[in-house]
């Protein structure tokens, strides 16, 4: 049966594949973990934030992007953000994103919403005493956060953090609504244009498993020397 | 004018009031020491002087400067006064330097050099400074405590707080932190400790207070409080805590 395989087709569209398609996954996937952390950390504080308002919006934000299919987000954001930019700007045209920009705030957005939850967990995991004594010593409320808080809570966090940001490689397949060329867009393209969908799938899975694996034994490295850290 | 003046604090987390009516003040010099069983209240009383905790009733002024009102500003005011902690609450994901350094280069402002040069002289005050590089968890806990207790004075601070800084540490720990804070005393610095250490109090209190129940009880000299405690409470207290 593997005789009538063609695995050539992969060597052809190897440029294709990793030039264009790796690339944009890789660069959405380091986009939206940066601002997906930046915002989430920024939520997480909110949520644990002692101002209520500030608490319940961050809840309600978090828990309405957890409830929903990231399908169904792409799309909102897709059609939304053009009409939503121009509202914020006072345009009365919708404002031209284009499906790049778009799905970068989509996955930063969306992602920022897990992020905080673990960013969430990170803070929670530094003792009260911690909190207590930066505020003896005269740090406010911001330097507290930045000096003592959070880069403890990080480094609790960064397995989890990583194994987030493994689940959002995986996720970034799904721009392929938005008709972007992806990794897996590219695979799916060279599949339909020269009709090996088995060799270029089974391909493209492997690619996947590789870095998504690969990363999760990295994952565990980490787990083992933030353990012995503290 | 008092360095600490306490004034009727009533303190409650929710129904549960844990502070009743306290007033005591705190002269410059003076080595006050706070005693009490636990859940009576003493810890409390002195997180509320410098309002790591709130408190509903009453006033409470610091150097001059009134606790509780909108218009202090807390940070300033918490730079001026050292605290210990039980539990050291060093950082552990910063050198000892960076530990003695955080507060002076943030909140007080000084540079770099200057902030390591004066953390290392009390490094080298508390017989530390060859573990200036290490991290806290290399250190033990007497070590960690000391440390702790450096990085409060590098603020230059006009009193000292301390909340029973040798109850975590093995016994054999206890008696390096003590000398520490024993030379404060004698130095003049201005403190109120929290502790058990009766020989801590005999040896340099200037008063002894005792809370019950979140009640001051006892707000006696030292003499008068091991001599002839007034409250049944506190001869009880004295009791058991001193014929073992």
């Amino acid at each position: 049966m593997l005789g009538n395989f063609d695995f050539n087709v992969i060597e052809r569209s190897w440029g294709y594949l990793f030039r264009e398609g790796m690339t944009f996954t890789l660069t959405l996937t380091a986009l939206a973990m940066t601002g997906g952390i930046f915002f989430g950390t920024l939520l997480a504080m909110m949520r644990l934030s002692s101002i209520k308002p500030l608490a319940w919006i961050a809840g309600v934000y978090v828990n309405l992007m957890r409830s929903i299919p990231l399908v169904l987000v792409i799309f909102w954001f897709y059609f939304l953000v053009p009409y939503i930019g121009a509202y914020l700007i006072g345009s009365s045209q919708p404002i031209k994103v284009g499906a790049f920009y778009s799905s970068v705030i989509t996955f930063t957005l969306f992602e920022a919403a897990y992020y905080c939850e673990i960013m969430r967990a990170g803070i929670q995991s530094v003792s009260r005493g911690q909190v207590s004594a930066g505020y003896a010593l005269g740090l406010d409320y911001w330097q507290v956060m930045a000096k003592v808080i959070l880069p403890q809570a990080f480094r609790n966090m960064i397995p989890i953090l990583l194994t987030q940001t493994i689940v959002l490689f995986q996720d970034t397949s799904l721009v392929y609504v938005l008709s972007i060329t992806d990794f897996l867009g590219a695979a799916s393209k060279v599949a339909q244009r020269d009709g090996r969908l088995v060799e270029m799938y089974i391909f493209a899975a492997l690619v996947y498993f590789v870095i998504c694996f690969g990363g999760s034994l990295l994952v565990k490295q980490l787990q083992k020397k933030v353990a012995i850290v503290r | 004018m008092s360095m600490i003046e306490i004034k009727n604090v009533s303190k409650w987390y929710g129904t549960f009031q844990v502070l009743t009516d306290c007033t005591t003040n705190v002269e410059k010099g003076e080595v006050i020491v706070v005693c009490g069983p636990s859940g009576s209240g003493k810890s409390t009383l002195i997180k509320v002087v410098n309002a790591l905790e709130p408190f509903q009733k009453g006033e409470i002024v610091v150097d001059g400067t009134e606790v509780n009102s909108p218009k202090t500003n807390l940070p300033k005011l918490r730079a001026r006064v050292g605290m210990v902690f039980q539990n050291f609450e060093l950082f552990p994901h910063l050198t000892i330097t960076e530990n003695l350094t955080l507060g002076q280069i943030k909140v007080l402002g000084r540079s770099k050099d200057e902030a390591v040069t004066r953390g290392l002289k009390y490094l080298d005050r508390v017989g530390l400074i060859e573990q200036k590089d290490k991290y806290p968890g290399q250190l033990s806990g007497g070590q960690q405590q000391r440390v702790a207790i450096a990085r409060a004075l590098s603020m230059d601070p006009i009193c000292m707080l301390f909340d029973e800084p040798t109850s975590a540490l093995d016994p054999e720990m206890v008696n390096e932190v003590l000398d520490v804070m024993v030379g404060l005393a004698k130095e003049g610095m201005t403190m109120m400790c929290v502790t058990h250490e009766m020989g801590f109090a005999r040896k340099v209190a200037s008063r002894v207070i005792f809370m019950d129940k979140g009640r001051i009880v006892e707000d006696a000299s030292k003499e008068d409080f091991f001599g002839k405690p007034r409250s049944e409470r506190a001869q009880q207290f004295l009791a058991k805590i001193l014929h073992h």
